[in-house]
């Protein structure tokens, strides 16, 4: 029997997968999620703004719209140490903009297209992220 | 006009599927890095079946001059790799693993994700507006 949470993880994953080939196919972009906020942040994607905001407006508005239908509460379980958040934030931000991509960017359209650049990312930020939480969690106890 | 449309559909299945995936948990991202912990797979499952239709979408882009809006499709990246892909996914890397959250799940989470949420996003809003400077000083201890 496999666990529903990996089902969930396939399914989530085939939109996640279907809305960044709408946006390569439909306008001819990558769908990376760091790179579409931070070119608004630093001013570098303000040429092309109206498509930014209306792609971060409905990644807000969607999920929010779909909350009232889950039967179980939906949290982040975020972290309540909030010098933690904040350093993870400031690293995600500056990483992702140096990298020139995430998760979304270099991982999901990145791999599909054999992208070396995208496939080192990907095994650094795994590698770095795995160090990251083994160190935290079980050296330093999650302080 | 149609761009806008088709961002905004992109958007939202983007955050209609991290919010299904588990992704923007960010138990379940930690316990998928935890690899000496109660080891989690889902991600693998989250990112296989986001590779999946993207290999088609690559696919089709050799088969088409241009995009349904009539851009043109993105060129392949320079193969270089250089420090600042490394050194950036290696930071990306170690704020992920700390907090649990990369950039699509902190932005499709910000309705209840709450103050941490919050805080996490603007910390990371930050960031990349010091991630400029911090790059030419980069580009300069490589260049020296």
């Amino acid at each position: 029997m496999i666990p529903m949470d990996w089902v969930w993880g396939l399914v989530g994953g085939l939109m996640i997968g279907t809305a960044a080939a709408l946006f390569l196919l439909g306008n001819g972009r990558i769908m990376g999620a760091s790179g579409l906020i931070g070119g608004l942040v630093d001013r570098s994607g303000w040429g092309d703004w109206p498509e930014r905001v209306a792609f971060l407006a409905a990644l807000v508005v969607v999920p929010a719209l779909m909350l009232p239908f889950y039967a179980v509460e939906v949290s982040t379980n975020i972290t309540s140490n909030l010098a933690i958040v904040i350093a993870g934030g400031l690293l995600v931000g500056i990483g992702t903009r140096l990298a020139n991509g995430c998760t979304s960017g270099h991982g999901v359209c990145g791999i599909s297209r054999f992208s070396l650049r995208g496939i080192v990312a990907t095994v650094f930020y795994l590698l770095a992220g795995g160090i990251a939480m083994v160190l935290f969690r079980h050296v330093l106890g999650g302080i | 006009m149609s761009r806008i449309l088709i961002a905004a559909a992109s958007g939202g299945l983007f955050g209609a599927g991290l919010l299904v995936s588990g992704m923007t948990n960010t138990v379940k991202v930690q316990g998928w890095l935890d690899i000496f912990g109660a080891w989690d797979p889902t991600l693998a499952f989250v990112l296989g079946g986001a590779i999946l239709p993207m290999l088609v979408a690559w696919h089709l882009t050799t088969r088409r001059q241009a995009a349904i809006t009539g851009a043109s499709f993105p060129a392949r990246p320079d193969p270089k790799l250089g420090h600042n892909l490394i050194i950036g996914s290696v930071l990306f890397g170690a704020g992920w693993g700390l907090v649990g959250l990369c950039p699509g799940p902190a932005i499709a989470s910000l309705s209840w994700g709450g103050t941490g949420g919050i805080t996490f996003l603007l910390a990371m809003i930050a960031g990349m507006l010091a991630a400029n400077p911090i790059r030419l000083r980069l580009d300069r201890v490589a260049a020296a």
